[in-house]
């Protein structure tokens, strides 16, 4: 991500160092992940320390400084869905894109998650794939959803 | 200011608007123990070895003394078999991420805590965050934070600034209460500026 467009970003924040989160954040929704020169790039215009912005970086889930793939997987593990056979989702997910939670694959494809409770229990075993819920989920349609993203 | 008149371990005490129950206890020369105060910095609160029991209109809580501001006719309880006992656990709970720590030792010896309650889990920080908040607000050179959250927070120095400041200071390291501090500056110095030493 170049200077201009970052800097595009504090602007529209009018460079407020409260605007602190909101900033990393459209950076993050852009890029997928916070690399390190950007981050010196929001502390230099914002005055704001390195250690804060690492502290804020590192506190929430929402920010990556590792790249994440282009796709955000995340599997329900809470309690309904995990009774209604999440593992078996899981397990399909981790073998067609070769990565663990936490993990993002080789060609930055997918980044995948696990979550506890999407809040649809009722929809479980639940996956969602860039804030799109799917749900009623079996081995099967995992896969085929997974291909749609591919 | 106006004085406020309250009771700390059945001692009158006069105290003035804003202070902390701690500082009041401080000026009559009542010692309550503290972990992540000091003096010259922000008020944290992060460590609750100085709860105290505070008893106003009928009601008795439990306080951060080193928060908590004065109040007219509060009654205020330093040591107490309820204080004692959350100064005892908050103690065994420290030890167990770092069993050895020279500051907390005293402390150990007086509310007999046991370094073996809890497994060890040792990170060997206490989380006081003193040298974090002394080097951001008195320093202000902010080459050390916190990163992470919960369990996984971890001290941290930013690699390029503790480059060119911390040799000529190192103010923070008598702070530490555990030395987990002056471990992670020499891990960072060989890792990222080894030819500062010389
Ligand atoms: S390294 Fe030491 S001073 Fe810094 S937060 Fe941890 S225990 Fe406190
Ligand atoms: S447990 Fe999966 S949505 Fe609630
Ligand atoms: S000294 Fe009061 S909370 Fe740490």
């Amino acid at each position: 991500m170049d200077n201009n467009r970052i800097d595009q970003i504090i602007d529209k924040h009018q460079g407020e160092a409260s605007s602190l989160i909101q900033v990393l954040l459209e950076i993050q929704s852009e890029h997928h992940w916070l690399p390190k020169a950007a981050l010196e790039r929001v502390g230099e215009k914002l005055q704001v320390p390195l250690t804060r912005i690492q502290h804020i970086a590192t506190f929430y889930k929402a920010f990556s400084l590792v790249p994440k793939g282009k796709h955000q997987v995340h599997i329900c593990v809470g309690t309904a869905c995990h009774v209604r056979g999440a593992t078996r989702i899981l397990d399909t997910v981790e073998e067609a894109t070769g990565i663990k939670p936490g993990e993002t694959d080789l060609d930055l494809k997918f980044s995948l998650e696990t979550v506890n409770c999407l809040g649809c229990c009722a929809l479980g075993p639940v996956m969602e794939v860039d804030g799109k819920t799917h749900g009623k989920m079996s081995p099967v349609k995992t896969a085929e959803v997974l291909k749609i993203y591919e | 200011m106006s004085e406020i008149l309250l009771q700390i371990d059945g001692k009158e005490v006069k105290a003035g608007e804003g202070m902390t129950i701690l500082e009041a206890a401080q000026g009559v020369g009542i010692s309550i123990p503290t972990l992540c105060y000091h003096k010259n910095l922000e008020p944290y609160g992060g460590c609750r070895i100085c709860t105290v029991e505070v008893e106003s209109g009928g009601l008795t809580r439990l306080v951060a003394a080193c928060l908590y501001p004065v109040e007219e006719n509060l009654i205020v309880r330093t040591r107490s078999e309820k204080v004692d006992r959350i100064r005892k656990m908050i103690l065994e709970l420290l030890l167990a991420h770092a069993p050895d720590a020279a500051g907390l030792q005293d402390l150990v010896q007086e509310y007999g805590a046991n370094k073996d309650r809890f497994e060890k889990e040792a990170s060997f920080c206490i989380h006081c965050g003193l040298c974090v908040r002394y080097c951001t607000e008195i320093k202000k050179k902010n080459a050390i934070g916190f990163i992470d959250r919960g369990i996984r927070k971890e001290i941290c120095f930013i690699p390029q600034i503790a480059a060119k400041e911390c040799n000529d200071c190192k103010e923070c390291f008598e702070l530490c209460p555990t030395s987990y501090l002056q471990a992670v500056f020499v891990l960072t110095e060989s890792l990222a500026f080894p030819s500062s030493k010389n």
